[in-house]
């Protein structure tokens, strides 16, 4: 996917400036963006580095299993076709904790993991499962609690304020979480 | 608004405080456990460079070219001019496939408009309340061969939509 938008962008980009009288500036812009990313990441190398750090201390503090624990009775409620102590719940909260911490690597193979032990209990093998349906609706409605990426590309840019959006962003993604969560309960009564 | 602003500012010392208070509680040695996390978030830093270099010069080509106004103009004619600025819509589009081509359009935004403009505080919402929906879900169901996703998409796009609406909402008021 990425392959073919890339490749177009370029094109595009030079086949429209060659046509527009732009392919001067489309020169400089490339050279100016490499340049731009390139400096984007020394902002973010030392944001993104300090919050790993971070978040280490409390991964092996033990804050992602207490966590988890915390996150059972609301796996019981959402996914009442898992059984009680089926190791798609534990797989499932451990993806969940690590999604809302922003730990993307610890959350797709937990995620991944919750999804096989999920088909475990599918028998029409091919088709998602209601407990699949909303685990992903649910991964995919943005869990992440505090955007540090988007506050270290604000940073970089110029923000007086780059973390004012911390507050906001929390409020939207746990409207999406909920409506997510309401559409996947109402739809999987209709969906055959 | 201000009381979300305050909170804002003290949810990430809270969060730094509660993590190593934790971890000198359970008798951890933080300094070597940070540095071990830090190691971590520096090599994938490093690690996406090569991919944002590539996709900043391909938007400032895109940019540069003069395409993306007319691209910008076009949809909004499409969509209502008024409700919702034609450059968020390419974002939204761009962010069902892919973070980092996502990204690249918002810090072209910054650039252009600044971080804290309207827009710029909308697309800094919108790129944290949403995921990559057609990613995310060929990996997940790829993974166990599943073929009938049901209500899968539907469910995560009206998710998403309220994401969204939420964004504009907020980046209106602040």
């Amino acid at each position: 996917m990425l392959n073919f938008l890339w490749g177009a962008m370029i094109l595009i980009g030079v086949i429209w400036g060659a046509f527009h009288g732009t392919l001067g500036t489309v020169t400089e812009n490339v050279l100016a963006g490499t340049r731009d990313a390139v400096s984007l990441c020394i902002t973010m190398l030392g944001i993104l580095s300090f919050w790993s750090g971070i978040l280490k201390i409390g991964e092996r503090a033990g804050l992602l299993e207490r966590f988890s624990r915390g996150l059972r009775p609301l796996i019981r409620l959402l996914f009442p076709q898992v059984p009680p102590g089926h190791p798609a719940e534990q797989a499932m909260s451990v993806n969940i904790i690590a999604n809302m911490l922003g730990l993307g690597w610890a959350a797709t193979p937990a995620g991944l993991k919750a999804m096989e032990s999920l088909d475990t209990l599918n028998d029409r093998k091919g088709i998602a499962t209601n407990s699949m349906c909303t685990f992903l609706i649910l991964n995919m409605s943005s869990l992440q609690l505090i955007p540090i990426n988007m506050i270290a590309y604000r940073s970089q840019y110029g923000s007086v304020s780059p973390a004012a959006i911390v507050m906001p962003a929390l409020l939207a993604t746990a409207v999406s979480t909920v409506v997510g969560i309401l559409a996947a309960k109402v739809l999987e009564r209709t969906w055959p | 608004m201000n009381l979300i602003l305050y909170l804002s500012d003290m949810i990430l010392p809270l969060v730094l405080f509660y993590f190593i208070a934790t971890g000198f509680l359970a008798g951890r040695p933080v300094y070597d456990d940070f540095v071990d996390g830090a190691k971590e978030g520096f090599s994938t830093v490093l690690g996406v460079l090569p991919t944002l270099i590539g996709l900043m010069a391909g938007v400032a080509a895109l940019r540069a070219s003069g395409f993306l106004d007319f691209l910008a103009g076009f949809l909004a004619r499409l969509f209502l001019e008024n409700l919702i600025m034609p450059e968020l819509i390419s974002v939204i589009l761009i962010k069902l496939f892919s973070s980092s081509a996502a990204t690249g359009l918002a810090l072209d935004i910054f650039r252009e408009y600044g971080t804290d403009s309207q827009i710029g505080l909308a697309v800094s919402l919108m790129l944290s309340c949403t995921e990559t929906i057609f990613y995310t879900m060929s990996v997940y169901y790829m993974s166990v061969k599943i073929k009938k996703t049901r209500y899968t998409l539907p469910g995560a796009l009206i998710a998403t939509a309220a994401g969204i609406i939420m964004s504009l909402i907020l980046s209106s008021s602040m």
